[in-house]
């Protein structure tokens, strides 16, 4: 299946324009919510849901949420309409378009939900859409792959994320965010650890941390408008969203600074080396976006304001270059039909657009002055200077930004500027509908670097104090900050960051051959699904053996264990067998019915099996008419005649109980028998001997004649208190009927077509 | 009587699970009918039993005069006698008809719904 359009299908379409339209108005609406927000008043809507559990669909909008709405709103209408025209004549289009607007409404109602369920809900919306973007080429067995993968990844972190959110609503008893964030920190608190780590599963699979970070790479499967959402501002920011958002009840002990600095610098340091190793642009960008991930998971280490300034600032910068940059990508590969980065070079000329963009999203990922993500770098370092672990994070944070400089180099520089390669495909520019993102984000880039005081006032301070769950003091945010160590390392980052670019062929081969020798954690996932497969099928074939007294076996053994052990937990204490006064009646039916099971029991004739069963029903029919119940006595005497007749009718036709004529015994079966039989008359006993609560009959008592105006108490309660139930007994015993009916006669109707056909 | 009748119960319940775990099916539909009676009487003794006084209301009279029979669990059980010859009959009907078209009794044997994983494979 192509993955690229034919370029001269229709792309104007309902499902493509339309879906883009939506979204833009919904980023128009957010709009209107900056000034109410920057002037730090967050906008709160509650619809109940389940209110007994206190679940409700709260959204809440302040700095946070609504630069991430904006970001989802923003970006998504762009790459929908840039995805109109790329997959434009699609045989499954619009299948895609629903795709990627359901991702889009579930990421908002990630970013929106204030309740931790709804937000769990939309969590796993955005795996479940994000899944199915994903292997979008399902006819690919590696995309189908793939796709599975970072389900399986994401949703196992998804449902340690439950597990974490309802501590936390048993241990402060609320699942709203607002609350909880006002509430003050978890730290120290009951289970905080244990919740610690729950939510860092979650967030750690989503935002694919160093070592559960293989899936994100695999990921790139996807058609590169979906890599460019996802990898942008949705689906992998959605962990470090979950950070930031818990970050006031969550951080400041050791373990969320340990944690979270070194996963974070690892994470950015590996994945940028990786980055560097790649020859597919597209690859390339998959490891620059760890790289963002891991960076900002560094910063939400820190507590102070500037790690958190660090943090947004970044946050915005790489959301906008990075959704640029995939758009860029995707242009190039359309337009020459490679993504190798060894082969393009040279497409200034017939892509200038295109060239302009890449050149704006490249200087920003760069970090070059006076771009916004030059202030996000030196942010960034003063951020680093202050935290605890500085000795240890600006080392890795230079590291890092020195090798994006470098990778900013070959993914926006190299191939429009660099030397011509030999390309499949006579270049051309890009068609209008793709252009729009990348230019429009490139030059957002550029002005908001330009415009410190206006980015910071709308959209990074309102984060940074929703981060820090406290008004912020702002004035971070500045393209001049004096001449200080940020700007000294700044200056070493460019230097550094030039010297990799010019040797990066070299390095790239040395680092190849460095990944060969180490563990593959992506083929130890295949041999670890494997194994569980394997694991699975050994359990079923272990639990569902298909034979029925195994199944009885099981339940009867699971019933006696189970009351057993509630026996012993409660101590109920001696018995008391109260056999005493009893005389020759009462001892002679109990022995009658006995002596009925035994002989059913051990007999090998049907007929002998039917007179010991009619002895039992006549035994038990006496004891109703000895202890005041006639109605009963009459109706079993009945019901049993009716049983024995049935069964004498239906055995005729059938074999012999043993077709040995020789019983053959069990004994583990008897032990397990007597075992469920003595707790049964252990239990009983104990009924028996607790008081007697004999109100409700009391009632019936009274009412029988004054209210349903009968004096057989039985009857009244039959078909008068209780009509109800005997209407549903009648209708019981006719489908019981009709069942019946339908099995032999139908069957038998079945049967005589068929013959009469052969 | 409730304790003697208690250990009636047990017995019956545990023959009734003995036949139950028999591979013969006509066994297990025996032990269902013990079954049965074994709950009838449960939930009968659980009522405490009265000796010699149904539960019925004189002439002239607005309630019973002094202690008769629960009458609740007597109506309770009615119900379940009723419902468990229904289940019995469907059940026999399910038996004999299984019989016909797999011609065995062996619930080993009566493999329709999980058949035997073929071990040539």
């Amino acid at each position: 299946m192509a993955e690229h359009s034919d370029p001269n299908a229709p792309w104007k379409t309902v499902s493509g324009i339309g879906t883009s339209a939506v979204t833009a108005l919904l980023f128009v609406f957010f709009l209107q919510y900056l000034p109410i927000v920057a002037a730090g008043e967050p906008v709160r809507w509650v619809v109940p849901w389940i209110p007994s559990l206190d679940i409700n669909f709260t959204f809440w909008i302040d700095g946070l949420s609504l630069m991430f709405a904006l970001l989802i709103t923003g970006i998504g209408a762009m790459v929908m309409l840039y995805a109109a025209k790329y997959l434009a004549g699609h045989p499954q289009y619009d299948r895609f378009a629903l795709y990627l607007f359901s991702f889009m409404l579930s990421m908002l109602g990630l970013v929106l939900a204030d309740n931790l369920i709804a937000l769990f809900v939309f969590w796993e919306l955005t795996t479940f859409t994000s899944y199915l973007l994903i292997g979008f080429s399902h006819t690919d067995p590696k995309s189908r792959r793939n796709a599975l993968q970072a389900l399986l990844l994401t949703a196992a972190g998804g449902l340690a994320l439950l597990a974490g959110f309802i501590l936390i609503g048993i241990t402060q008893g609320t699942f709203e965010m607002s609350e909880l964030n006002a509430a003050g920190s978890l730290v120290g608190k009951e289970f905080y650890t244990l919740i610690l780590f729950l939510v860092l599963a979650g967030a750690f699979t989503k935002s694919a941390q160093v070592p559960f970070h293989f899936w994100l790479p695999n990921a790139m499967a996807a058609p590169t408008p979906v890599s460019a959402y996802l990898h942008s501002a949705t689906m992998v920011k959605a962990g470090v969203y979950l950070l930031a958002r818990m970050h006031p009840s969550l951080s400041g002990s050791d373990l969320w600074v340990w944690i979270l600095s070194i996963f974070g610098a690892v994470t950015a340091v590996f994945a940028s080396f990786m980055a560097l190793r790649q020859t597919d642009l597209k690859q390339t960008l998959a490891y620059t976006t760890l790289m963002a991930l891991g960076t900002l998971v560094m910063f939400l280490a820190g507590s102070t304001g500037y790690a958190i300034t660090a943090a947004m600032t970044f946050l915005l910068v790489h959301s906008l270059y990075k959704a640029g940059l995939f758009l860029t990508i995707g242009i190039i590969d359309h337009a020459t039909g490679t993504r190798d980065a060894n082969v393009l070079g040279g497409l200034k000329s017939a892509m200038p657009i295109t060239a302009a963009a890449a050149a704006l999203a490249g200087i920003a990922m760069a970090g070059i002055p006076p771009f916004l993500g030059f202030i996000a770098k030196e942010v960034a370092y003063a951020g680093a200077l202050e935290m605890h672990l500085w000795l240890f994070v600006v080392p890795m944070a230079l590291i890092a930004f020195a090798l994006m400089f470098a990778v900013a180099g070959i993914v926006a520089y190299k191939p429009f500027f660099g030397p011509q390669g030999a390309l499949p495909h006579e270049p051309h520019e890009g068609p209008w509908p793709m252009l729009l993102g990348p230019v429009t984000l490139g030059a957002l880039g550029l002005l908001f670097g330009l415009l410190p005081g206006i980015s910071a006032y709308y959209l990074i301070e309102p984060a940074v104090a929703a981060v820090m769950g406290a008004p912020d003091v702002g004035g971070r945010v500045k393209l001049w900050a004096g001449f200080n160590l940020p700007l000294l390392l700044s200056l070493v980052t460019f230097g550094l960051g030039y010297l990799i670019y010019l040797k990066h062929q070299g390095l790239r081969e040395r680092l190849a051959r460095i990944e060969a020798k180490s563990p593959d954690l992506d083929a130890s996932w295949d041999v670890f699904l494997d194994k569980f497969m394997g694991f699975t099928k050994l359990q079923t074939k272990l639990i569902q053996t298909g034979v029925l007294r195994q199944y009885m076996f099981a339940t009867f053994a699971v019933f006696a264990l189970t009351v057993f052990v509630t026996l012993m937990a409660r101590d109920v204490g001696g018995l008391t067998l109260g056999l005493g006064g009893l005389g020759f009646m009462e001892w002679g039916v109990a022995l009658l019915i006995i002596a009925g099971t035994v002989l059913v029991l051990l007999t090998s004739s049907r007929i002998v099996a039917l007179v010991g069963l009619g002895v039992v029903g006549i035994g038990v029919a006496l004891i109703f008419i000895m202890y005041s119940a006639p109605d009963v006595a009459i109706t079993q005497l009945l019901v049993e005649l009716l049983v024995v007749v049935l069964l004498a009718l239906a055995f005729l036709k059938m074999p012999n109980l043993d077709p040995t004529g020789v019983q053959k015994h069990n004994f583990a079966n008897a032990v397990l028998a007597i075992a469920v039989g003595g707790l049964t008359t252990t239990v009983l006993l104990l009924v028996v001997d607790q008081p007697f609560d004999r109100r409700l009959t009391e009632f019936f008592e009274a009412a029988s004649w004054t209210q349903a105006f009968g004096r057989n108490i039985v009857n009244v309660i039959l078909v008068d208190f209780r009509t109800l139930d005997t209407f549903g007994e009648i209708a019981v015993v006719l489908v019981a009927a009709l069942g019946a009916f339908a099995l032999l006669k139908g069957a038998a109707k079945a049967r005589a077509v068929k013959e009469d056909k052969k | 009587m409730e304790a003697l009748t208690a250990i009636v119960i047990g017995v019956l319940t545990a023959a009734s699970v003995y036949l139950m775990l028999a591979r013969n099916f006509m066994r297990f539909l025996f032990g269902l009918v013990l079954l049965s009676n074994a709950v009838n009487l449960t939930i009968f003794a659980s009522g405490r039993m009265t000796k010699g006084a149904p539960a019925l209301v004189p002439y002239g009279e607005d309630a019973p005069l002094g202690v008769v029979g629960n009458a609740l669990p007597q109506a309770l059980v009615l119900t379940a006698i009723v419902i468990g010859f229904g289940l019995l009959a469907f059940t026999l009907a399910l038996a004999f008809e299984g019989y016909r078209r797999m011609n065995s009794v062996d619930t080993d044997e009566m493999r329709f719904a999980e058949p035997k994983e073929d071990t040539t494979k």
